[in-house]
Formats: C-alpha cells, structure tokens, sequence
C-alpha cells in the first residue's frame, strides 16, 4: 500500500504492509538509520520517536497509524546536533556504546517539552522505558537537568 | 614488539590491494583512506597531512569504554602533537591480516587495551616522533640532538641561519623515508603532558545525533534482510522445515538451511540454523515465526538449571578436583603461601569450624542494546563484512574459513558496536550472513530477533560454591578450604577471584567441579570475578563475624602487606563512613575484588522497607589502578560496570527448562532501569601511579553484589545466598 508519511517536516512516499511497524519504515524505507531496533516489543525504548508530541515505541506501532501525523525522529531534533539535550549529553559524556541513545534523547525531549523542569521523578518516570546496558542512567539524569537549565 | 609494525614497507607493498577499500555508509576512513588523500603514512599507526593534522588508528573496536580515544592519546602524548590536530582513523583489518598481525592484535576485551598494550601503541608515537626529528636533522643540516619535536612544530637553533622551524606535516614525507638506528625509549609517568588528563571521548558526539554507524545501519545495493533461528535447544540440530508453506508470504524470497560442520560446535562456529530471506526484516521475522521446523532438540533437552543445580550441590557434598599452582588459568597467586596439605587435618582438629552453606549465581545473558547483526556481501573476487564483533581480525579469518576464501578477499569494516561486554567474542552472525549471502547471491543483512539473541547467546556460566574455614584464638582462619563448581565448557571461571584471593590465610586448599552443561559459554564483563566476587566476599565477612572481627578491619588484617589492596581498604575506612551499626532497617556493606590487575572496593547503602523492598542508597567505590591515562572515562566506565553488576544482582537471571533459555526479552529477562538506578554512585580513583598498569572497562562490577548483600545482612539480619537480591524473602 503506497502511503504518506511525514518525518522531520518531509514527506515520504513510501510503499509498505499497513501492519508494518513505523521503526522498519522509517530504518528500511525512509533510510533513517539514526532509530534504533532493541526488543520489537516495546520493552527497551531504543526505537523512540515522536508522534504529534508524545514519545513512542515505534517497534510496535503499525505504520499505517502514522499516517497524516507529524513524526520526529533523532535526524530531525537539531540540525547543527547542538539542541539543549543534545548540548547536555555531550557536556556530560552520557553516551557509551551510544546505541540505545537515540530512544534516551527522544524519550528527554519529549519529557522537557511537556514538562520543562521535571523533577527527580519525573524523570524517573519519563524515562523508564528506556533500557541502557552500559548504565548511563546517572550521566542521563543529571543531562535531562543540565537541558533543562540551558533551555531556560 | 614487532619492529615491522613500525617501518613503512609494509605500506608500499599492499597499498594497491586496499585501495579499492568500500565506503559505504561510513563517516571514518581507515588509515590507507586517509593517505590516499595527500596525507603521509608515517608507520602503520599513523598519517601526517600537510595541514599538520595527524590521523591515528583504532585496532580495537569502540563500543563505548574508550578505545577510540585512548589509542590516540597514547600515540599522540609520544609523538607530541596538540589533541585539537588529532583525527581518529579504524584499523583496515584486511591490512593487518595479512601483513603478520600488523597491529598485534584487534581484539578487545579484557580491559587490555590501555593496560597491556600501551608499550608498543606509545612506541609507535615515540618513533615517528624520532623519525620527524632526524628528517628535520638532515634537511636543516644540523645534529639531531638540537632538534626538538614539541606540539607539532620542529624546532632548532642553527649556527649561521639562527631558529629554524616547520611543522611535522612539512616533515611527514622525509620522515616515511627515514630508517631509524634505534628506536626511541617511550615515557615514564611524571613525563607525560597529555595522558592523566580528563579528556572526552572522540564518539560522544556522533552518539547524539545518530550519526554513528552500527552494522544494523549499514546499507549495500540490492541488499536483502534474513531472520534466523537457530534449535532453542543450543547443540541441537535441524530435521526439516516447510518452505512451502510461507513461500507465499509476502516479500519471502529463500529459506537457507544453516549447516553445522562440526558435531559440537565451539561458539563461533555455525550452529544448525535455518533463515528466511526477505525484502524486509520484517517480512523475514514474520514468516521464520509460522514456517514449520522439526528439531533434535540433542542432550540438552533434559537439562534445566535445576537439574544442574542439584548436580552441582552433590558434587559440593563430595571433594572436588584440587587447583594446583602449575594451572595457571585456574591457579593464579598461588604462590601466595599456600599450604594444601595441612588443610584437611586442621579442618577436622579445629576448636572453632564455620562451614559455609552453598552460595550461587544464575546464568546471565549479554542481551547488548543492539542485537546481535551482520551485513555480508559476497562476491566472486571479494567479500565485504560488516559485523558485531569485539576482533576485526579474528571475524574476518572466520568468515573467510566459512567461505573457503583467501583473508586477501574478505574486508571487514570496523563500526561502532551497540555494546560488548564479552558478546562480540563468540559470535557466529556473520558466519550466518556469509552463508546466506553465498547461498542467494545477493548482499543480506542478518538481524537476531531479541529472542534469538538472548536464547542464542554465549552466556555467563552459573556457579556454586562454599567454604569451611578453622579459626585459631585470635579469630582468624588458620585453615581454608573452597569448593565452587561451575560448568563443563569453561570450568576455569569458577576459579576467578577464589584461588588468587589475597586474603593471608596460611593453610588453604581449593577444590572445584563442573556440572554438565550445553549452554554456549563466553566471556561476559569481568568473567568469573563478577560472580565469585559475591561468594568470596560474603564468605569473609561471614569469618570476619564468627572470630569477632569487623569486616572492614577483618580484610586490612588479612591483607597486611599487600600495599595496592591496603590503599583501598585505608581509604574506604578513611571515607566511607563505615559502619556495620545503622539500624532503622539501613545497613552498610563492603566488598572488595581484583580483576583485571585492578583492585576495586565498593561500600553499598542499602535500605530495606518493612515489606521487603530493597532500596540502594549510595554505592562508593574505591579503585587502585594503578596508572590512570584518562580519570575521565575511568569513572564513565566505574559507573558503568557497577551498574550493569548491579541490574544481574538485583533482577537479572536467565531460567533454563528442558534445555533452553525461556526468559529471551525484556519483559521476562528483567535488568536496571533509570528508577531502580541508585541516587548515588561515587567513584574514588585512589591511584598508586607506581609503574602498574591495570584494566578498567569492569573491575567495578564484582564488588558490587557482595557489598549490596553484606549491606543487606546488616540491616535485616539476613544472608542472601543467591541472585536475583530482589526475589528474596524478607
């Protein structure tokens, strides 16, 4: 089925399954390689985008819901990599391995529009769906604080 | 070293053959790329562009502990040129194959690639370094002891002419062709201007935008995706499956039947495994998911964790087989006073026994954020790999041994790696994609399912083990003995950490067994201390109590002498706060293991809710290292093996039943997430600087679950013998 989807303010036309899930057509057919593949079943976050504001688990999101919505993906959060979130990982060395990094962003930048000084919780919560084996979750926290504070 | 490392005919001779190296879908060349351009090879480690730009390679692979950056420090505090000129190059691993190991070794792991190979990675600066200084010495006409290479510029006073000066990059072409007498004596420690400093990674960046490449990222023309799945019950073979009935399927092109050569495979040979080819990987996972397979599920079927278990408890009831000094992968520090003999005499007279009950750890998965991924291209006169791999090297050869091919044809591209962790080692995907890829003749991209990753895996091996210990009147064990039995394709593990430990008991004799076992087992984050560490350290604040010591004076009695553990333990009685007496369900332990050449302390807070919830409060870590080139990411990578330990302590555990894995996502595999991350994680760099080299991508990790356990023990009065912590009563 040939359909519309648009990433990072572009539409792409692309012909897939409906039922595919959004991270294969955004990695296979849009070529956006930046979203990553950690689990297919929502459990790990590396696939995390933005659907209309909310952050989402594209391994398990059929591609066809997608449709007509606004979808921000790691390539379309700054085009210098110099957004406040971006600015703070660095500032702080948070990636290690880096792979599950994308889905952290996202999941922070979606957590600092809603919500632009979360607490300790908040962020707890916020970012609970998204699994680090490298253990960069202290460097993520105290980032997510740093954006915050830059964003101001 | 290898002397040949280091001169440029090497170069010359195979220049041609790497030329048409692939660039696809990368963002670092290697280092023949980079002297394509008008840049000149120096040595094999490193280029000299005209704009004084030095280009270093990267043998090892980076997945995030810092090699990418450690490597060139290294390099560049010998050769002396400002960080800001420094450009990171990969390793063409075709290149050193096939000229005599050209970088000594590619693989990564261990902890080894600061403390064991800087001696010939320094020199390789320091040479070019020398060899830029005698160019400058003849062009300038002056004697080689007044030229000075300092920053990146050549300097000297000459007689007549007055200061003379050039940038190295002026040089680089006079300096390939200079052969030098004697190579150059590297630094000390106290010389260096670059390395001890804080420096950040030259990866941060490109993991913040989604630049960096990983295999699953690569693309080729008329590339096409394969899900595979090899028997669930690992050493089991493929009856049959049925094509035909998800041929229809749509995007389904093939079905390649994986074949196993050998009757058991070593982890990184092809095991007995099917794979469906598709236009999507999704079409291909889809479809793998209903085709009909018939296993012979093998003699694992009837093993299970419990099986092994009970196994292993009657071989504990029973004396083990005894390490002996000569087993020097099992043995190690023997040779600290170790009597065996007098042992079971003193064990059976002794006026004060403790015998210890049985203590164990589950087996533990990798699960790497990225699941385990290859992309290979095969074609009549060349073959291009892309693969999850912690040695370039060692894929490449198996890969070429998968397709009877020349090394001279396969080139392996190094890409960032979605963690590591010991995973990259015994890897067989690219020997899938290489299969596969030969089968249908076009380029394939293989992605493991995470179930097929996790129940796949070369995992960290269970253990079970115990003590019985003779006290003399002071409260002190005269007489040891240890008996851990772990598994039958790596029993040394079971060793790690237990006979090599410090602790000066005059009498001690250590046994050990293994169970039967088909699970692949492989290298895994700080293999053998991580999970001896809980046993030997709840064991000595176990003798610590029945003689009336306290745990943390206990270990500074027991190590007297022994400077680099007594560094630690002062300073973790110095600053920790210690105390074995909070009270309000709050309790304090300590541990403390070696690994890796490096001694690691950890004091964990822990409180513990009426209901039984355990909460980390703090965790401080006290690390003798001895050299640290970059205190930077040493605490990057503290952090990081302390909290990978602690997700296995708190949650972790793989279940085996009738032969597999069947905890394979997530959702059942449970480890650390950002709310169960402990509020604070201090690291102490309690550095010796006294010529010793330790590693530190993991020794932070084996101390962990025996302080969080003994920390337990002190607020509720409770021992916790196993892991997962969480699971416990009480």
């Amino acid at each position: 089925m040939a359909i519309t989807l648009n990433i990072n303010g572009q539409d792409h036309e692309i012909d897939v399954d409906p039922q595919m899930p959004l991270l294969w057509a955004i990695r296979e057919k849009a070529g956006l390689t930046g979203t990553k593949f950690g689990c297919g079943i929502a459990q790990c976050g590396a696939c995390t985008v933005i659907v209309d504001g909310n952050a989402v688990r594209s391994c398990n999101t059929p591609v066809a819901t997608a449709v007509g919505k606004a979808i921000r993906t790691i390539e379309g959060v700054s085009a210098n990599n110099d957004h406040p979130v971006q600015v703070a990982w660095q500032e702080l060395t948070v990636p290690q391995c880096g792979y599950c990094q994308s889905g952290q962003i996202m999941s922070a930048v979606a957590l600092l529009e809603n919500s632009p000084s979360p607490t300790d919780n908040e962020i707890d919560k916020a970012m609970a769906g998204n699994i680090c084996r490298c253990g960069t979750y202290p460097r993520i926290r105290a980032a997510i604080h740093r954006a915050a504070e830059l964003t101001k | 070293m290898n002397q040949h490392n280091l001169t440029r005919r090497n170069f010359l001779k195979i220049s041609t053959s790497v030329a048409g190296g692939l660039m696809i879908g990368f963002n670092i060349p290697t280092t023949a790329e980079a002297a394509a351009g008008d840049a000149t090879e120096i040595n094999a480690w490193l280029t000299i562009g005209p704009d004084n730009i030095v280009s270093i390679v990267t043998p090892q692979t980076e997945m995030g502990q810092g090699a990418w950056t450690a490597i060139p420090m290294m390099v560049a505090e010998e050769l002396d040129i400002p960080w800001e000129n420094v450009r990171n190059v990969r390793a063409d691993a075709n290149r050193h194959v096939n000229n005599a190991d050209l970088y000594t070794t590619t693989s990564t792991g261990g902890s080894s690639t600061v403390s064991k190979r800087h001696p010939y990675i320094m020199q390789a600066g320091a040479s070019a370094r020398e060899r830029l200084r005698v160019a400058a010495s003849k062009r300038w006409n002056v004697p080689l002891d007044k030229v000075v290479a300092k920053q990146g510029i050549l300097t000297a006073e000459h007689e007549s002419s007055g200061k003379l000066q050039g940038t190295y990059g002026e040089f680089a072409a006079d300096a390939a062709a200079v052969t030098l007498e004697a190579e150059p004596a590297i630094k000390a420690y106290g010389d260096w201007w670059l390395l001890g400093k804080e420096v950040k990674r030259l990866d941060v960046s490109l993991k913040t935008n989604g630049a960096a490449i990983y295999p699953i990222d690569v693309s080729v023309d008329g590339m096409v995706y394969a899900a595979v799945q090899a028997c669930p019950v690992p050493e089991g073979k493929l009856v049959s499956y049925d094509f035909e009935a998800v041929k229809g399927m749509p995007g389904v092109i093939a079905a390649v039947e994986l074949k196993q050569v050998k009757d058991v495979p070593v982890a990184t040979d092809l095991r007995s495994a099917v794979a469906i080819v598709a236009e999507s990987w999704y079409q291909a996972k889809n479809a793998l998911a209903v085709m009909p397979i018939v296993w012979d599920f093998g003699r694992g079927a009837t093993i299970s964790f419990e099986s092994q278990t009970a196994e292993a408890l009657s071989l504990l009831a029973t004396s083990g087989t005894l390490v002996k000094d000569e087993e020097g992968n099992i043995g190690k520090g023997l040779d600290r006073g170790v009597n065996h003999d007098a042992v079971p005499d003193l064990i059976a007279s002794a006026s004060k026994l403790v015998t210890g009950e049985v203590y164990s750890r589950p087996f533990e998965a990798h699960a790497t954020m990225m699941p385990p991924c290859a992309v290979v291209d095969v074609k009549a006169d060349r073959v291009d790999v892309w693969t999850f791999t912690q040695d370039i090297a060692r894929s490449l050869n198996e890969v070429a041994d998968q397709l009877a091919r020349d090394t001279k044809t396969v080139f392996l591209h190094q890409t960032h790696l979605g963690g590591g962790f010991g995973g990259g080692y015994n890897m067989d995907v690219h020997r899938q994609a290489a299969a596969i890829s030969e089968s249908i003749g076009r380029p394939v991209k293989v992605i493991r399912s995470r179930e097929e990753d996790i129940a796949q895996d070369s995992q960290r091996p269970p253990v079970w083990g115990t003590y019985k210990a003779a006290l003399g009147d002071d409260g002190l064990p005269i007489a040891l003995v240890t008996h851990f039995v772990g598994e039958e394709k790596k029993p040394a593990y079971s060793q790690r950490g237990v006979a090599n430990m410090p602790y000066l008991v005059p009498n001690r004799r250590h046994e050990y067994g293994a169970v039967k076992n088909h699970i692949p087992i492989g290298a895994h984050r700080a293999p053998g201390a991580n999970s001896n560490g809980f046993i030997v350290e709840q064991m000595a604040d176990e003798l610590a109590q029945a003689g009336g010591w306290d745990p943390l004076d206990w270990r500074i009695k027991m190590t007297e002498g022994n400077e680099p553990w007594q560094r630690v333990l002062l300073a973790m009685k110095e600053k920790s706060g210690w105390t074995t007496d909070m009270g309000n369900g709050e309790g304090m332990g300590l541990a403390v293991v070696e690994s890796h050449g490096t001694i690691a302390g950890c004091v964990a807070n822990v409180s513990v809710s009426r209901r039984g919830q355990i909460f980390i409060d703090k965790l401080q870590y006290f690390i003798n290292s001895g050299y640290v080139i970059n205190p930077l990411v040493a605490r990057e990578q503290a952090e990081s093996s302390a909290i990978w330990e602690l997700g296995h302590t708190m949650f972790g555990g793989l279940q085996l039943r009738d032969g597999r894995i069947v905890n394979t996502n997530f959702d059942s595999y449970t480890l650390m997430r950002m709310p169960d991350t402990p509020p604070v994680i201090e690291v102490n760099l309690e550095m010796s600087q006294d010529q010793w080299w330790g590693g530190l991508g993991e020794p932070t990790g084996p101390p962990t679950p025996p302080a969080v356990a003994n920390a337990i023990f002190y607020a509720t009065g409770t021992r916790i013998r196993t892991t997962p912590l969480s699971k416990a009563e009480l």
